[in-house]
Parts: C-alpha cells; sequence; structure tokens
C-alpha cells in the first residue's frame, strides 16, 4: 500500500501489544450494518500511470504560457521569478504545520513577519494579518471588520450604524461573497452604480463603512483621497480594494486615508492555477487591530534575549473566543503567502516598481491599437478615465462571440463581461501585463480587426 | 536544525541591489500622472544570492513533517506525497484560467468533478461542493446549508445550533457566522455526547429553536461515539439536521459511510485526511457534502457532468437555491488536483488501509504510554487519543511538549480538547513506521522520569532550538506586527 | 483567592463595591488568576446605559478572553484608563488600581441580590 510504513508482521506485532486478535476488532464499535462498505472508486495507479493520466487531463486544459493571453477579471498572468518556486516548495515549509509551537517554527514565523512587512509597505497601513482565503473572502471580512470596530456588533460603545455603502463596479463574485458573509448579520450592503468619490459623498450616520475598489472592475482608477474624506466626515471607515502590482507605482490606499485595505495578492508570485489556492490580503491602520481577524505575527524575545517571532493576539480567533471570535477563520493561505514573501523580497522596490510600469505602458498601447479599429471603442481612452492594467472595449460584435473565435487561435483576447451581466453584451474586459509582448499585443489588434470583419 | 539568528529580509538590503531580471519595456513608454504615483516604497533591496540564502536558512529553523514525527491530533499529518507536487507543477494546471471558458477547461472540470464524485462515495453523500478553501470554511457552509434548508420550509425560528463541550472552536465560530445561537451539551463519563442531556434539551422549551447539532465522530477525544445513530435519530425527529465534523476523517475513510449513520452535511479536510500539504499554515480545501434533498443548496459553482450528445463535457453550474459563493471561483483547484492524485494511487483498499493503520498505530502508541501518562477514557480509541500531562508535582503538559522538542519529535496538541485538564492529544497517522512510534513512545516515558528526577530539564526546555520559549505576554501587551527600521 | 470583604460578586466573577453614590465595578483575584497575564482590556464608553448582565468589557489574557457583564443596572461614569498602558494592573491589584469602571445605579435593589463574599468564595472553591 502506499505510503504506508508498517509491514504485515509489524501490524502482528502492534495487534499482540495491544492485546486484539486483529485489526478489525479495533472497529467493533462502528454500527455493523455500516461497517466496511465497498466503496466504488476506481483501482489505484502506480505513480507512473497516475503521472500519465495527469499529463494528459493537463493537456485538455487552454493554458496562458501557450497563448497570446489577455485575460484577467479576478486571476492574472504575471511573472513568477524561478526563486519562488525553488524557495517555497522546500520541505520544510511545505511540510510545517501552523506556527503553534514557536520554537521549533521560526521559519515559518519569520517569513510571516516578513511578509506582514513587507505588505504594510506595498498596501500603506500600519497592520497586515497573515492572510485569508482570498481577495473576496478577505473583501466580506474586511466589511465584518468595520462593523465589529463600528460598535454596533459589541454594544461597547454607541453603535447603531448598519448600512455600507459599496461601489457596484466591484467583481461581481466579490459582491457574491460579500453578501453569502454579511447575510448572517443585521447588515445592510447598499451597492450603488457610482465611482469611489461619489459613493462616498452618500454616507450618513448609518453608514459604518464605505467599500471602494481601486482599480475597479472595468479597470479604471477612482478618486480615494476625497471618498476618504467623505466617508469620514461621516464618521464611516473607508474600506478599499487593490491590485498589488499597481501599488508598487502608484500611492498606496492607505497613504491616500484608506481605514482598512483589502487585495488579491495571487499576481505577487502565485500562479492563476485555475481559480486557487489564491490569497488574501487585509491590512488596517493599528488602532483597528484588535477587531483584525486571522492570524497576527509578532516579535517576542525570549528569557535570553534573543528576538523570536509568535503568533499574537490570538485571543481574538476562534479557538480562544469561540462563538464570540471576530472570525471562525483557523488557517491562513501559509503557503500562498510564504511565495508572496518570497515575490516581495526578490522583486524589491525596482522590481515592484518595474512591472507596474511595464503593465500600465503595455495596457495603454493595446488600448490606443484597439480604440482605433473600425467598430471598436475604449471608453476609458474616450472620457479620460485613468486605467492600470485592465480596460473595456466596445465591440461591433458580441464580444462572447469573438473571445471563442480568437481562443480556437491561441488568442485569447479577455472576459466578455455578458457572462456575469448578460445584457452587456458588446463589452469585452481586456487585460495587458508584463508577461504580453509587443508582438502579442499587435497580434491581438490584427485578430479583433479580423473577427469583427 | 540551524540555530544561528537570522537577520530579517530587510536587514539584508542594500541599497541599488537587486535580484529580479525583467525585460525592457518594447511598447511606447506611457506614464502615470504624477500626483498618482507613490514617492517611496519600502521594500528590501537584495541580490539573488543573499535571497536564496536567507530564506534556505529560514526554512532550516522549522520542523516539518518530512523532517520530524508530528503527532500533532486533530491534524492528520501524514506524509505529504511528492508525486501530488509534481502532478500539481504541471503548466497546463499552473497557467489555467478559471475563466477561459468551460470548452477550454476539461482538465481541471474534469479534476474537481471526479473528486467531487470521489468525496462524496467516501461519505455516503448524494452531491457535494469543493469551494471551501478549508475546514472552517466548508463548516461555514454547511451550516449555512442547513439554515437555508430551514428557512425555505418556512421555519424561520430554528436558530439554535447544538455543540458538544468537547468541539473544535471553528464549530461555534462557524455557527456565530451564520447566524446561528449556540448551546453547548456536556459530555458524558465515556467522552460521547450526553444523551439525557441532549434529550432534555430536545424535548424541553427551545425545542423548536433547534436548527441541528454539530457533532464530530470520531470526537475530539479520538472517540467513535456509539450513540451516533440514536443522537442523529434524536434531533431528526425533533425537526433539526446532523452537521459532520469531518476533521477525524482519516479513522473512517473506508471503514464507515457517515451519512449511512445519519449525517446529513459534512466537511472533509483535504489537507487532513487526504495528504495534501500543510504549507505552515495552508492552503487548505474544505468538501461539503450533502444528503440528497440538500443538494440545491451546496455553494457553487459546481462542476457537473453532461449527459447525452455531450456526455464527456464537464461544465460548471450553480445548484439551484445555492448558499451562493463563498469565495471566487471554485476552490482550491491546486490542493484539489494533489488530493486526486493521492486518491488515484489509494484506491478503494488503499483508503482503506489508511483507516487500519491509523487507528492501529494510535491504539499502539496509547498502550505503551497508558501505565504512565492518564488517559481519561481508557477504551479502545480511534485514530488519535487523549492522554493527561498531570504526571508529576510542578509539571505541566507545556514543560513535556517542550521537553519532547529537545529530544527531537514536534510536540502533540496541547491543551485541546478542553475538557480534559493538561490535554496531550496524540495522532501519529498510519504513513509512521513502528520504530518511529517506539521512539517516541520512549521519549514520552523519558520525560515522565526526568519530570520526576530533574524537572529542570522539562522547565527549561527548549535548549536547542534557534529561541527558548518567547515571552507572548510581553508581545501581546506591545505588539510589533512588522518592522520599522 | 483574596475576597474583598466590601464587595458583592455575580457568579461570572465581577465585583461590585459602593463607593459614595457609585459603584466601582472589576474582577475577582480569582478571576485575574485563572485568566493569567492580562494583555488587553476593552470597556464599554462613558455615558452608556447598561442592564444588570449586559457586557460592560472584555478583558484579554494570552491564552483566554473573557466578557465583563455589569453586576447592577445604571449608567458608565468612568473607566479605567490606567488600563491601556499598564493592563498588569488587573493581575497586580484586582480590587484597587485594577477597577475597571464605575458605575451610577439606577435600581438599588438590585445590590442585595448580589452574592455576599463568604457565598462567592464558597462558589468560586468549586471550580
Amino acid at each position: 500500500m502506499p505510503y504506508i510504513a508498517a509491514t504485515d508482521n509489524e501490524r502482528k506485532a502492534m495487534l499482540e501489544r495491544i492485546g486484539a486478535a486483529s485489526v478489525e476488532e479495533l472497529f467493533s464499535v462502528i454500527p455493523a450494518s455500516a461497517r466496511f462498505p465497498k466503496l466504488k472508486l476506481p483501482l489505484p495507479l502506480s505513480e507512473m500511470e497516475a503521472m500519465r493520466e495527469i499529463e494528459s487531463l493537463a493537456a485538455k486544459n487552454l493554458c496562458a504560457s501557450t497563448s497570446a493571453w489577455f485575460l484577467g477579471a479576478g486571476a492574472y498572468y504575471h511573472f513568477i521569478p524561478a526563486v519562488v518556486d525553488a524557495l517555497s516548495s522546500r520541505g520544510e515549509f511545505l511540510t510545517a504545520y501552523t506556527p503553534y509551537q514557536p520554537e521549533v517554527s521560526q521559519g515559518t514565523l519569520q517569513a510571516i513577519f516578513e511578509y506582514q512587512s513587507m505588505a504594510s509597505a506595498l498596501l500603506g497601513v500600519e497592520v497586515v494579518n497573515a492572510s485569508h482565503y482570498d481577495g473576496a473572502t478577505a473583501l466580506a471580512e474586511a466589511v465584518l471588520m468595520a462593523y465589529n470596530a463600528s460598535g454596533a456588533a459589541t454594544g461597547l460603545a454607541s453603535g447603531g450604524r448598519d448600512k455600507a455603502i459599496v461601489c457596484a463596479d466591484l467583481d461581481p463574485e466579490y459582491k457574491d461573497v460579500m453578501r453569502s458573509y454579511a447575510s448572517a448579520f443585521p447588515i445592510r450592503l447598499e451597492f450603488l452604480d457610482l465611482p469611489p468619490e461619489a459613493a462616498a459623498i452618500r454616507s450618513d450616520d448609518s453608514t459604518f463603512c464605505v467599500v471602494v475598489p481601486y482599480p475597479s472592475f472595468s479597470g479604471t482608477l477612482g478618486d480615494i483621497a476625497a471618498a476618504a474624506t467623505s466617508a469620514h466626515a461621516a464618521g464611516a471607515f473607508l474600506v478599499v480594494h487593490t491590485d498589488p502590482i499597481m501599488c508598487g507605482l502608484l500611492k498606496s490606499p492607505g497613504e491616500m486615508g484608506a481605514d482598512i485595505v483589502a487585495a488579491e495578492g495571487q499576481a505577487l508570485g502565485n500562479p492563476m492555477s485555475f481559480g486557487g489556492p489564491f490569497l488574501g490580503m487585509l491590512g488596517s491602520s493599528a488602532k483597528l487591530v484588535r477587531k483584525m481577524p486571522g492570524r497576527l505575527v509578532g516579535e517576542a524575545k525570549d528569557a535570553q534575549g534573543r528576538r523570536g517571532f509568535v503568533l499574537t493576539l490570538t485571543a481574538r480567533e476562534q479557538h480562544i473566543r469561540r462563538e464570540k471570535a471576530v472570525s471562525n477563520i483557523c488557517s491562513n493561505q501559509g503557503l500562498a503567502m510564504l511565495r508572496a514573501c518570497i515575490y516581495l523580497a526578490a522583486m524589491g522596490r525596482s522590481g515592484m516598481r518595474k512591472v507596474a510600469e511595464l503593465c500600465w505602458s503595455k495596457a495603454h498601447y493595446a488600448a490606443g491599437l484597439i480604440a482605433a479599429l473600425p467598430g471598436f471603442a475604449v471608453p476609458a481612452l474616450g472620457s479620460k478615465q485613468e486605467f492600470f492594467k485592465e480596460f473595456v472595449v466596445l465591440t461591433p460584435i458580441p464580444a462572447a462571440e469573438i473571445a471563442d473565435k480568437l481562443s480556437r487561435r491561441g488568442v485569447v483576447p479577455g472576459f466578455p463581461l455578458s457572462r456575469y451581466y448578460p445584457e452587456r453584451t458588446h463589452e469585452l474586459l481586456v487585460c495587458v501585463t508584463e508577461m504580453c509582448t509587443k508582438g502579442q499585443i499587435e497580434l491581438l489588434a490584427r485578430s479583433l480587426e479580423e473577427a469583427a470583419e | 536544525m540551524n540555530l544561528r539568528p537570522e537577520s530579517l529580509v530587510y536587514e539584508l538590503s542594500s541599497p541599488g541591489r537587486e535580484c529580479v531580471s525583467l525585460p525592457s519595456c518594447d511598447v511606447p513608454s506611457a506614464r502615470p500622472p504624477a500626483a498618482l504615483l507613490r514617492d517611496k516604497l519600502e521594500l528590501p533591496e537584495l541580490d539573488e544570492l543573499s535571497l536564496v540564502r536567507h530564506f534556505t536558512r529560514l526554512s532550516q529553523k522549522n520542523y516539518s513533517i518530512d523532517t520530524e514525527f508530528y503527532p500533532l491530533g486533530s491534524c492528520t499529518m501524514k506524509y505529504n506525497p511528492k508525486a501530488n507536487e509534481a502532478a500539481a507543477s504541471l503548466p497546463g494546471w499552473r497557467n489555467a484560467h478559471p475563466l477561459a471558458g468551460d470548452e477550454f477547461s476539461q482538465g481541471s472540470l474534469e479534476i474537481i468533478h471526479s473528486l467531487q464524485s470521489w468525496l462524496c462515495e467516501i461519505g455516503g453523500f448524494a452531491a457535494g461542493s469543493l469551494q471551501p478553501a478549508a475546514g472552517a470554511h466548508g463548516e461555514l457552509s454547511g451550516v449555512l446549508i442547513i439554515r437555508a434548508y430551514h428557512e425555505a420550509r418556512g421555519e424561520h425560528g430554528r436558530r439554535l445550533m447544538l455543540v458538544p463541550d468537547s468541539a473544535h472552536g471553528t464549530n461555534p465560530a462557524s455557527c456565530t457566522m451564520a447566524g446561528f445561537r449556540i448551546k453547548a451539551i456536556a459530555s458524558d463519563a465515556e467522552g460521547g455526547v450526553d444523551m439525557a442531556a441532549l434529550r432534555e434539551i430536545l424535548s424541553g422549551p427551545e425545542a423548536s429553536e433547534v436548527a441541528g447539532i454539530m457533532i464530530t465522530n470520531p470526537n475530539t477525544l479520538g472517540l467513535f461515539d456509539r450513540n451516533i445513530e440514536a443522537i442523529a435519530a434524536a434531533v431528526h425527529a425533533a425537526g433539526g439536521l446532523v452537521y459532520g465534523d469531518g476533521a477525524n476523517m482519516n479513522a473512517l475513510v473506508g471503514i464507515l459511510r457517515p451519512a449511512e449513520v445519519g449525517i446529513d452535511v459534512m466537511h472533509f479536510n483535504l489537507h487532513k485526511t487526504f495528504s495534501t500539504p500543510h504549507g505552515g499554515g495552508g492552503p487548505g480545501a474544505g468538501f461539503v457534502g450533502v444528503r440528497s434533498d440538500l443538494v440545491d443548496f451546496l455553494p457553487g459553482p459546481i462542476v457537473a457532468k453532461g449527459e447525452g450528445s455531450s456526455a464527456a463535457a464537464y461544465s460548471l453550474a450553480m445548484p439551484a437555491r445555492s448558499i451562493g459563493r463563498l469565495k471566487s471561483f471554485y476552490g482550491n483547484f491546486g490542493i484539489i488536483l494533489r488530493a486526486y492524485v493521492y486518491l488515484r494511487m489509494l484506491g478503494p483498499e488503499g483508503l482503506r488501509s489508511v483507516a487500519e493503520n491509523a487507528v492501529l498505530n494510535a491504539n499502539y502508541v496509547k498502550v505503551l504510554v497508558e501505565g504512565t501518562y492518564k488517559v481519561k477514557y481508557p477504551r479502545r480509541c480511534m485514530h488519535e487519543f487523549v492522554a493527561q500531562g498531570d504526571i508529576a508535582e510542578g509539571v505541566h503538559t507545556l514543560d513535556i511538549a517542550k521537553r519532547l522538542i529537545d529530544l527531537g519529535f514536534h510536540p502533540p496538541t496541547i491543551y485541546f480538547p478542553l475538557i480534559v485538564p493538561e490535554a496531550i492529544m496524540i495522532e501519529p497517522t498510519e504513513t509512521e513506521s513502528k520504530e518511529t512510534l517506539d521512539e517516541f513512545a520512549a521519549a514520552l516515558l523519558q520525560i515522565a522520569e526526568e519530570a520526576k528526577e530533574s524537572p529542570e530539564l522539562l522547565h527549561a526546555a527548549p535548549t536547542t532550538t534557534p529561541v527558548g520559549r518567547l515571552d507572548e505576554v510581553a508581545a501581546a501587551r506591545n505588539p510589533v506586527l512588522c518592522y520599522k527600521g | 483567592m483574596k475576597i474583598d470583604p466590601n464587595c458583592r460578586y455575580r457568579s461570572s466573577h465581577e465585583y461590585a463595591r459602593k463607593d459614595g453614590a457609585e459603584i466601582v465595578v472589576g474582577i475577582s483575584d480569582h478571576a485575574q488568576e485563572s485568566l493569567g497575564d492580562i494583555v488587553f482590556v476593552e470597556l464599554a464608553e462613558v455615558g452608556k446605559t447598561v442592564a444588570q448582565g449586559d457586557a460592560i468589557g472584555v478583558v484579554e489574557s494570552v491564552k483566554a478572553a473573557s466578557d465583563i457583564y455589569a453586576p447592577v443596572s445604571g449608567t458608565v461614569v468612568a473607566a479605567n484608563g490606567e488600563l491601556a498602558g499598564d493592563p498588569a494592573l488587573l493581575n497586580k491589584d484586582p480590587y484597587g488600581r485594577g477597577w475597571l469602571v464605575r458605575i451610577a445605579p439606577s435600581k438599588a435593589a438590585e445590590w442585595e441580590g448580589l452574592l455576599d463574599p463568604a457565598a462567592y468564595e464558597k462558589e468560586a472553591a468549586k471550580e
């Protein structure tokens, strides 16, 4: 049997020591009628056969490395330096557990502390936790965090605010997850189809937070500083969801006044992997830290004065507070976070800036070429809205048709918005990262033109 | 183990050092408006060799399954097969985009669908979802499904969930996140759910508010609750549902299908029973399986298999009355893939031998130590057992755990479950050799001797690690949560 | 286990002590000892009206977090600001400098319903 060390003789010796006649006897407590079911599972393969099967299944997928790739919409094709795989795949990192025994987990704990430090710098906040499942759950937990921090939930301060204003131009999957998470609490989610600064002005004394994307799902950049001013004037927190790659170049949401910042960290050294595992990033100002869900690592000293790292502020968490915990979250995305940590350290300040500059230049080049095509338009260019690496293209024939045609020819042109919004049939969300070459961008423009003929 | 102090990545930084090589811009350069640009970005600057040495040295400060025996009760620290890693590294998986379209994602969809079906078969469930990103996430799905079930039947008052006092903390926390109140049920002298207490609640004034019970079986004491069918029957009769916390499935794969003893909704932890790596705290993956009349409520999308002309085609589908999305996309695919490979190599008999050897190994270690360490419930255990660390005056479970480190073992789970004082929960798993089990038991017995003869060895432990016991009180009073330069 | 004879108690380990027209509220010596080293204290806002049994704070140690419940109904007139900088005061001097809040009571009769020192000592000893 694979992965089982004991031999028949050893099993016999152990049974004797235990005083049981057989292994079956160890299960005598199981109800007899249900015991030892015959499971209808395929017969086992050897490692060699299993790998062959896996390889042939993998070949059935369209993959970004063999196409000209312009599809983003929540999962991004960015460069992953070789050091990330090499270092994160070390068995001591890969097969370690949650660092509950700090003396034998200093590798994991220090890596988390370094990630917290670099992510704080990137997002412009004072504290970042050790991660959530993905950007969507991080944002949902950010809303719950704001709700708790506004005193409404605990009843410890004079609360009473129950409304969260949310910009509607947010990834629809994120909106769904937010609804799922908020459904157990007396929270009203108000989705407004307005840019950040306009949405924030609608805050009143029933608003505990304003949630804005930077960039929006359509790729555009709003005025975060203005949104912060309006939200704060009404006594509400500003929660911003951002792109961590973009933060390498542009002013961070924290710097512009966000109280809580959430992000999808997949772009930082994690492959797209059909949607998971991803990396939820969550950070806030220091004064909100005791309401922050998830794991936190802090510096500590031992009796000899040596510096070490330890899970801290654990009284907030489920294993102590149980039903009164700030969240039910138990695990973090350990390995995905480690990859992001190595990525940030490898990129450093100049690398992060360069990647973002490449995305900005290439996306704007692509937008320019596409806008010039007969029958196509790029609204962001027309209305002089700023965008980072994604932009919406208005297409002369349904975008889904174009995407289908082109995908078969090795050019994946973007995301037809009709897949989320059925009425938006002629809109394509195009994403351009540092992975796209000039040749591929020009191929995209030519292919779009041909597809529309 | 690397005992030397390791600087922070910021402390190794030097201005102007660079690591990553990126191509120069091959298109006309465009710049954002100056007002949007950030002035500074406080990230470290390292050369590649320094970076590699740093993280390699850090890794050497960890205990891990690849290096030490890791008998953490309720965590199932079995070997994480390298075949899983090799499979997951293929570009066809890494570079697959979740929104590429069903037609272009048949490989990924088949993997998810197959694992959905196999896990349903293992548990006896009608359908399941692999969207949850972890066990606690699976639990949240499960209790949300229970809530949706009652709401759909117009029973809006059922807001009370029964949770045994031996339960893992995520159980009540998940209930709160789903809008339930919790009532704790005491354990009986055998360590199972106290049936008298249960019946009292189910026939008392709160009976009509009961939405269900969250039960872990084998429970967190490692004991199979013999009353499971009676518990399920009683809760069903009162109109409630039974949620099964599948953290301890390693004792039951191929031995019992939980649905057959009355479990209506259950989650499995792929990172426990199904060998996916723990990664220092994640990522995991949760599967939530349900009986047939709950199928519509599953979180989605899930993967469906076509019929008729497109019989081979897999596609994404949202269950009819789904509780909604619990995260973006479809689940932790990279983890799902690893569990697929594991099951593909085990087959049905391999799975049964997992449970058999896990339970055998646990009972073996128990019999070796139970003369010295009190085992509160001395009957046959399942895949784990709970002992007590009160073996000598002035010595606590914490001291025993730290001394085990000096003897080269990762400590078991300590101070859980809460209902056993000075608890030590030991789960060897099936992938350990008899020699390892013998060495571990010998170490525990040695420590018991030391506790009486030379307790200072325990109190000073660990002394063979990069740092000794850390002052966690000071760390919590004045938290330093990031590098401040 | 130190019991302050001037206090009355709740079985959830809060104490109440009359000081002029106000009630001083804190947690007993038994409570601070079982919690361990206190790392953080969160208290209700001054001015908040509470009913007997309402949550008025949370006391956190490294291994546990305990909700604090109002022993009497009334208005919170003061919260101990010293605890933010020195939570250890709660451990060192729970009945004195480690007080939590002061309440202006609204229902005098509630005082009689609280446990007297002997009754509390008996209950706490059972734990």
